[in-house]
């Protein structure tokens, strides 16, 4: 079924009877060509594209709980393509451009919102670092626009740019970035696959990998044996757990990131905004809220939860650049769980184990990849080759030195 | 969460810094045929269990000193508090 504004207006007038559901609540089949493990935005977009761009598959989603109720339900719905280097960049802007055209694409509203970001800066060797990362960005295909403190005030005027701390002394724009309702992203990619004959298989959780003589031939799951000829995990917060039944070790910890929301206040925020000298960043919702986050917790952890330092350090950050904020009450936290990588960029990449594929290590900046992830990977399912846009995001970068540390950290997942 | 330090009795564990699996004790010899095999797992790959986790806080907005804690990933819950050089030496590291 197309979704049109036709379409509105003849149910409107027919008591909306004509619906129907988005998606197939599929039940397990005994053999896939591919199964893709994990109904998140990265799987659901994976065998959306799979099946879109490379077709003539029979492919299934398999899903442990519902499909969206993991980090695409739980993230701050940003997306930008303000990376530095060169493994990253090509990447991120491809899929900024996927975002661009992604509604008429899917027919499905996601409520894709160029409302533009801004990187705050506070020191001159902060504004040297932003000129340089915005000229890479621009190298790229992507927009830069380094901001004075005057054009900022002008557009934020509710900014405190005078903090003796953190003065304002700039800022890096991207326009097209912006936000994006996330869970109509899970929603549109499933409609979508769906519609290109994709089975999602939702209550259906893997239990253990058919591995013979070194290849994966299928899933043990709560739902019975599936074969099938490939088989890919995308399941980015639980990679370890997953991986762990083929017998992997990965270069990951998993760690709780917690974001806020505001009760909903008038529109007064205009794009998304991160603060400079501590981490900080803060967008509103369609709905009125102020959506903010910072960093991670700092320790392993699968709770789903995180506790109040970071809750107080986030809102200090927040008061740091919005005195307004305080006035504002705080309506909800909540937390999902990172797999935060050794370098802090992801692996979309083979296993040693023939058939077995590997997406993950998203760190905390998953959901702005979501279109090219999926794009990439079902490209690298297909044709057991890296795109173009992903040939940096290997396992073996560790081993062999290639690593993509944007923040120059180190082995230190939770300093990314 | 807060941490029961063997020497100075419960503290917030926002005064701690966290570095990750306890087995970063083990450094692999440098000397041995396999040392950049070793190192590379080492330095890099990780067991990342859900449940209980052997782990490295240090102390730093305190007493500097480094424990291993046993704590359950999926509950947050700490059930034991060890120094690691006690850790160490019961291994038969050092002297």
């Amino acid at each position: 079924m197309r979704y049109s504004a036709f379409k509105v207006i003849k149910e409107a007038l027919t008591g909306h009877r004509g619906w129907g559901p988005a998606w197939r609540d599929a039940d397990p089949k005994p053999e896939y060509d591919t199964i893709i493990i994990g109904g998140g935005g990265h799987g659901l977009a994976t065998a959306y594209y799979l099946a879109k761009i490379y077709g003539g598959q029979r492919i299934a989603v398999i899903e442990k709980g519902w499909i969206g109720g993991g980090n695409v339900g739980r993230n701050t719905t940003i997306i930008r393509s303000n990376y530095l280097l060169d493994g990253n960049e090509p990447f991120y802007e491809f899929s900024l451009k996927l975002w661009e055209g992604l509604e008429q694409d899917l027919n499905y509203n996601a409520m894709v919102s160029q409302r533009g970001i801004l990187n705050l800066i506070h020191t001159d060797a902060q504004r040297d670092a932003f000129i340089r990362r915005g000229n890479a960005m621009i190298l790229n295909g992507a927009d830069a626009d380094l901001l004075s403190t005057a054009q900022i005030k002008k557009r934020y005027p509710f900014l405190n740019t005078d903090n003796a701390r953190f003065p304002i002394k700039g800022g890096l724009a991207q326009h097209r970035g912006g936000t994006v309702r996330h869970d109509a992203v899970a929603w549109g990619y499933a409609r979508g696959a769906d519609m290109h004959g994709v089975d999602i298989i939702q209550n259906c959780e893997v239990t253990g990998f058919l591995i013979e003589d070194g290849v994966c031939k299928g899933v043990e799951t709560s739902r019975g044996t599936i074969k099938a000829k490939k088989v890919a995990s995308c399941v980015a917060g639980s990679s370890s757990r997953l991986m762990d039944k083929a017998g992997m070790r990965l270069p990951i910890e998993s760690h709780v990131l917690q974001a806020f929301v505001s009760e909903g206040l008038k529109p007064l925020l205009p794009g998304v905004i991160t603060f400079g000298a501590g981490h900080f960043y803060c967008s509103q919702s369609d709905k009125g809220g102020l959506v903010f986050g910072g960093d991670i917790d700092g320790y392993n952890s699968y709770a789903q939860r995180g506790n109040l330092p970071v809750v107080e350090d986030v809102c200090e950050g927040g008061m740091a650049i919005f005195p307004m904020l305080g006035r504002a009450r705080l309506l909800r936290m909540w937390g999902g769980i990172m797999d935060m990588s050794m370098d802090g960029s992801p692996i979309i990449d083979k296993t040693h184990i023939d058939g077995l594929y590997f997406n993950g290590g998203w760190c905390y900046g998953g959901f702005k990849a979501t279109p090219a992830s999926g794009y990439v990977y079902a490209h690298l399912l297909a044709t057991d080759t890296p795109h173009k846009t992903a040939t940096a995001y290997r396992f073996d970068r560790f081993a062999k030195g290639l690593m993509i540390d944007e923040k120059g950290q180190g082995n230190q997942p939770n300093l990314h | 969460m807060i941490i029961n330090h063997p020497l100075l009795g419960p503290r917030d564990s926002a005064e701690f810094t966290y570095m990750g699996d306890a087995s970063l004790i083990h450094r692999p010899d440098w000397q041995a045929g396999d040392a950049v095999a070793q190192f590379v797992e080492y330095g890099y790959q990780r067991a990342n269990p859900a449940g209980l986790h052997r782990e490295l806080w240090f102390h730093e907005g305190g007493d500097r000193s480094w424990l291993v804690v046993t704590r359950n990933t999926v509950t947050h819950e700490i059930t034991s508090v060890e120094l690691a050089r006690d850790v160490a030496r019961a291994e038969g590291r050092s002297k």
